[in-house]
């Protein structure tokens, strides 16, 4: 089987934040203990939507050396794919499912002097581990935080009651935001940067960071990229000999498991390259929506990330 | 001056590669001796006004056309251990954005190099460019005594006096190669010294 090793987990706490977002606590049925991690990883939680079953990644917003719990925050996506409306919907206290081991595509950089950290909405989520971890550690570190409005700001309360100096935060409905350019320019030497938040502001602060001299070395990103649906297509993997269809509201890599073939993941958002996949013959489009292949490996028409890449056109055939 | 081209080796022997000018504020630029002729190859009046020079002369003769160059901020030291806490001082107080330039020996960079993973730049993000001398700054593994400028291979350590072999085995924590003892079986029995890349075309 691939991906992360498995944990058996009863959920024990569903806490409504606000309008958007719900946090979900996850004790392992065992009553064993869980692995620790560290800040940014991730887990992927698995969802029996009826006859679907969708693997969605969640960031650990929980203590990294709490062994008793893991707790994710999960924003809802109306307009997703049904994973979150799921978790809002149909998830409840006592309901057993199962999650991944933790995976870390987010990790702070621990020669850093320094950890300026840049988050989006509910972007923040790695962060409260990653701030946990450098709390124990005695870390340097100041979080800059934009949220659509006060009463969308999620953990807002509670990172500025905690640590008042080096939280800030912006609300954009009061028409705050991040002095990017004077933030970047005046960190010390050693200072490494991480965003987590909307594809714009992770481009905004890669190229500013970049613009002002900061070294590829020193800025971390992390994006979830859902997969997006699209228009039902048609894929022959070749090693296994079968013909599979891809629907609409399913990606590549959910059918090829819904066929029974077994392919490698890990993150499931575009990100980690586990996936990578040979295309052996095509006719039509790709639709690449990863950002693990490179632009050139996404023009020769060689390789797909079935995780969140689809396809238009009258043939595809996998190297799986 | 031609570069020289170092023979290819194993992993751990560092790479130099060719200055570039990188986006940024504030530059730094450390050199010694022929090191002076990288950075007069790629000084722009617009690069020289954002940038510090730290140069080291070592008998070479570059204080003029450097000067000339009109850098921000000019130091020329009597010696790497003089200029030293300069660059240390430099660093503490730069910011992130200041791109770092290594030309000259060995030596000069990998020491250089030291200060500034020290101040936290990861060593890719740091520029190097070799010019000039190929000696090396060698390690004796055995007494831990560091050796400047050998040019032959085996040497003497000019520190416990045994016979020992020049190794392209590096390490950035030392900012130095390692030397093994070459007649440890066989005391005295030691191969006829030669220079480090004598089978290769001299400079």
């Amino acid at each position: 089987m691939s991906g992360a090793e498995k944990i058996a987990v009863r959920v024990t706490e569903v806490t409504p934040l606000n309008d958007l977002v719900t946090r979900f606590r996850f004790e392992p049925v065992d009553g064993g203990l869980l692995p620790t991690f560290s800040g940014g990883a991730h887990t992927v939680v698995e969802m029996q939507d009826g006859a679907i079953t969708r693997l969605n990644p969640y960031s650990l917003m929980s203590d990294p050396f709490d062994q008793s719990a893991y707790t994710i925050s999960v924003r809802r996506d109306d307009e997703g794919r049904g994973g979150s409306l799921f978790m809002h919907k149909s998830v409840s206290v006592g309901d057993e499912m199962v999650i991944s081991n933790p995976v870390n595509l987010f990790s702070l950089d621990l020669r850093a002097k320094k950890h300026l950290m840049i988050a989006g909405g509910i972007g923040i989520t790695p962060f409260l581990a990653q701030i946990k971890q450098l709390d124990r550690a005695h870390g340097n570190w100041e979080l800059h935080y934009a949220c659509r409005s006060q009463a969308l700001g999620s953990y807002v309360d509670y990172l500025t009651d905690t640590h008042p100096n080096d939280v800030n935060v912006y609300y954009d409905d009061q028409d705050q935001a991040i002095d990017l350019e004077n933030l970047t320019d005046r960190q010390p030497l050693g200072t490494h940067i991480y965003v987590c938040g909307p594809k714009g502001m992770i481009n905004w602060v890669r190229a500013k960071s970049t613009d002002l001299g900061w070294p590829r070395e020193a800025i971390h990103y992390e994006e979830f990229l859902a997969p997006q649906p699209g228009k039902p297509f048609e894929v022959k993997l070749a090693v296994s000999n079968k013909v599979i269809q891809v629907g609409e509201q399913e990606s590549l890599l959910e059918a090829i498991e819904r066929a029974g073939v077994d392919a490698p993941y890990l993150c499931r958002g575009g990100a980690c390259g586990m996936c990578e996949t040979r295309v052996i013959d095509y006719t039509g489009n790709f639709i690449h929506r990863d950002h693990w292949l490179e632009d050139d490996e996404h023009a020769s028409g060689e390789k797909i990330m079935p995780c969140v890449s689809r396809f238009e056109g009258k043939t595809l055939v996998l190297d799986r | 001056m031609s570069k020289f081209e170092f023979p290819p080796s194993i992993r751990s022997r560092p790479v130099y590669g060719t200055l570039e000018v990188r986006a940024g504020k504030h530059h730094l630029m450390i050199a010694d001796a022929a090191g002076a002729e990288a950075i007069l190859d790629v000084a722009t009046p617009d690069l020289m006004a954002k940038t510090h020079i730290i140069y080291i002369p070592r008998g070479a003769d570059f204080e003029d056309k450097l000067r000339a160059l009109n850098p921000a901020q000019f130091y020329e030291g009597p010696s790497y251990a003089a200029s030293v806490s300069r660059i240390q001082r430099v660093l503490q107080d730069a910011s992130m954005g200041l791109q770092v330039y290594l030309t000259g020996t060995e030596g000069l960079m990998g020491q250089a190099q030291n200060e500034a993973m020290q101040a936290g730049i990861p060593h890719t993000a740091i520029q190097t460019e070799h010019r000039g001398s190929v000696a090396r700054r060698m390690q004796c593994v055995h007494c831990k005594g560091i050796t400047e400028d050998v040019e032959t291979d085996p040497f003497v350590c000019s520190h416990c006096g045994l016979n020992l072999f020049v190794r392209d085995h590096y390490s950035r924590r030392l900012a130095a190669y390692q030397a093994v003892c070459i007649d440890a079986e066989d005391p005295g029995n030691v191969p006829a010294q030669k220079g480090i890349y004598a089978t290769e075309t001299e400079q």
